[in-house]
């Protein structure tokens, strides 16, 4: 990585011609997120040498495994998918001021509804317009099961976080109820539901085992970005988060608005269960919970609900996970670490923030 | 179905509601005086869980249940300490902070579970419970109310220590000012970063005693996980309570009856899947919420960060 020779390149192009200024905005971005990555992978790994593992050989395999093997990197693009679809809801919600906690429960929910529906819709119509139709019915799931929450913020003034935490407990029982006992696939003993064959599956990426469902994530969260940012109704969202009061005066119908935030942020929640399933699982088993939702909330917040900036946050969550899976089973750390070091990453990249900010403002003053 | 309804199993069906409620009760009363003081305390999850971990450390390594409850503490102030600077001291967002330390929290403590504990998953002995004489003797009610921990018996009189504090003393309502206004408070001269900060450290020291007690007395054993939403359960408490302690004490014990509930249809046999089971407390709280949730009210600057001369 370049990270050593990056503070000496922006130190030097002081004389700025615009296009250099671009560029040092650019640089400066990067440097505010590699550098304080790397602060926190140390911290990170002071706790590994605390229990004993060598960091540098956990982090070899991270970055092995993550990023540069063929295999790592495909699956670490892959799993970019379902995360993008997780970060588009939460920007379309966060930025209509809307904390949607629930997105594990909407995530799991909407994998149950396509693991049922596709192998089943496969049977009587063609490949394309089963995976469609299962797309709808996990996203229309994943809708309803918000309907609670957004009501009662809407008309009751309930406090969503409260509520969106309580729906994630029960969706994801919910989620193993079904499992087990409505869909599950009586030909295994393992209670999981009937496995979509590989090549009913979204289909793969050119030669590569990369799922499409990377290239539909991607298309998304941008298209959510530009609606959120160009458009009239990314507006007026907008302006239901920045000041609901001053919304009603505005003429806005905030009740609907908050429930089409909520449909719009679990529906997209649900796209990603279903992405993860039909792309790349293929099938739910009992007590499957990657609990992507929790992680990928800081990353939105840290990407200041941006659409592209939360692409960035969302690959380096994937090589993480990804990369943190393989060296946990090589070096024998419990998978775990992984949780520790996303979130020393979160806080560091949080007050590498801050200390930005605090520095940009006492030069302007 | 006559012995479900028995003298032995009511009482033990409310002794285990009193001890399922106790870290709910912790954990809402902590998590309110946050609330009060304007801190929306996501991270509480977390603390618990430290004070889970550390208070079973301290309370297996050393042989003392009360040596085990002051290192769970100490594990949730250490949490706590990490929320005041980061979202007290500078500001940062209180949602983010929370949600990665509590994932921090997870991880740790499972990594260090796994080095430690689990080969062996060790027990401690029940613990001993102190008995109220006379009143432990009334049928049903005495086993289940008064041969608890003493521990127990003083997580509820914190009940009516808290209302004390909010109702009659200069630091209850200087929390409500920082909670409500702030700006009003810092004018008065009295420094809102200050107050906040005893609020966020005593919530921590809340949750994880908590903690302590679940794994210490409520289970006897530490497990990764081991809360499993306890301390988000303690935010829902805070905020159904309005800002009055009795009604989290009151909510608390609702609470545990599900949970209670939940375990002793286990132990009866009836028949149903163990993830329905699960489903009733979290129903029961959708249910609260759908019913009183119109009254719940929050203090009017909080989760957001004071900074003396912003607008």
């Amino acid at each position: 990585m370049s990270i050593d020779t990056a503070p000496t390149v922006s130190a030097t192009a002081l004389d700025a011609t615009s296009g250099a200024a671009t560029r040092r905005a650019i640089l400066h971005r990067l440097l505010m997120t590699l550098g304080p990555i790397l602060i926190a992978l140390i911290i990170a790994g002071c706790i590994l040498l605390a229990v004993g593992v060598d960091p540098l050989a956990y982090y070899g395999y991270v970055l092995e495994k993550g990023l540069f093997s063929p295999l790592g990197i495909q699956q670490t693009l892959s799993r970019m998918a379902p995360l993008l679809f997780l970060a588009a809801g939460l920007i379309v919600a966060f930025r209509a001021g809307m904390w949607n906690l629930g997105g594990d429960g909407q995530f799991l929910l909407g994998a149950v509804a396509a693991a049922a529906s596709a192998p089943v819709l496969i049977q009587f119509m063609p490949g394309w317009l089963a995976l469609f139709c299962a797309f709808i019915i996990a996203t229309i799931v994943a809708m309803i099961w918000s309907l609670v929450p957004a009501l009662l913020r809407a008309y009751q003034g309930v406090n969503e976080i409260v509520t969106t935490l309580m729906m994630t407990f029960l969706g994801t029982s919910l989620a193993n109820v079904l499992v087990k006992l409505v869909f599950r696939d009586p030909g295994t003993t393992v209670p999981q539901t009937r496995t979509l064959p590989v090549e009913d599956r979204l289909p793969r990426l050119f030669d590569t085992t990369i799922t499409s469902g990377l290239v539909l994530g991607l298309i998304t969260i941008i298209i959510v970005h530009l609606v959120m940012t160009r458009t009239a109704f990314g507006l007026k969202l907008r302006i239901v988060g920045a000041n609901p009061r001053a919304a009603v005066h505005a003429g806005l119908n905030v009740s609907a608005l908050t429930i089409a935030v909520f449909a719009i942020s679990a529906g997209l929640a649900g796209l990603a269960g279903a992405v993860d399933i039909i792309g790349v699982q293929g099938n739910v088993r009992a007590d499957w919970n990657p609990a992507y939702g929790l992680a990928v909330i800081p990353a939105v917040f840290l990407a200041r609900m941006n659409g592209f900036a939360a692409i960035g946050f969302v690959f380096l969550l994937s090589v993480l996970s990804i990369g943190g899976e393989s060296a946990a089973r090589r070096l024998g750390v419990p998978n775990h670490f992984t949780l520790v070091l996303i979130s020393i990453v979160l806080i560091v990249l949080a007050l590498a923030e801050y200390v930005d900010h605090r520095y940009n403002q006492s030069r302007k003053a | 179905m006559s012995g479900l309804f028995s003298d032995v199993f009511l009482s033990a069906l409310l002794f285990g509601a009193i001890t399922a409620a106790i870290p709910l009760l912790l954990a809402g009363l902590g998590e309110q005086m946050s609330e009060k003081a304007g801190v929306l305390n996501i991270g509480i999850e977390g603390m618990m869980l430290a004070g889970a971990y550390l208070g079973f450390v301290g309370a297996f390594y050393s042989g003392s249940l009360w040596l085990g409850f002051l290192t769970g503490i100490a594990g949730g102030v250490a949490v706590a300490l990490i929320m005041a600077l980061l979202c007290v001291r500078i500001g940062l967002n209180q949602i983010v902070i929370g949600i990665a330390l509590t994932l921090g929290v997870e991880g740790l403590t499972a990594l260090l579970h796994h080095f430690q504990f689990s080969r062996s998953y060790p027990r401690l002995p029940a613990a001993d419970a102190t008995v109220i004489p006379l009143l432990s003797n009334i049928p049903v009610i005495g086993p289940a109310f008064f041969k608890h921990h003493m521990i127990v018996y003083l997580a509820v009189a914190l009940v009516f220590v808290m209302s004390y504090i909010y109702r009659r003393t200069q630091l209850g309502l200087n929390l409500q000012a920082a909670g409500d206004k702030p700006a009003a408070l810092d004018v008065a001269g009295i420094d809102v970063m200050k107050t906040r900060t005893i609020a966020v450290l005593t919530t921590g020291a809340l949750a994880g005693l908590g903690g302590a007690y679940l794994a210490n007395v409520g289970a006897g054993l530490f497990i990764p996980f081991i809360t499993n939403g306890a301390g988000f359960l303690g935010i829902v408490l805070a905020m159904l309570a309005r800002g009055r302690p009795v009604w989290v004490l009151v909510g608390a014990l609702v609470f545990g009856v599900c949970l209670s509930l939940t375990t002793a249809m286990q132990v009866a046999g009836i028949n149903m899947p163990t993830d329905i089971i699960q489903m009733l407390p979290f129903l029961a709280v959708m249910a609260m919420l759908v019913l009183f949730g119109r009254r719940a009210s929050l203090p009017a600057a909080l989760g957001i960060p004071y900074e003396r001369g912003a607008r």
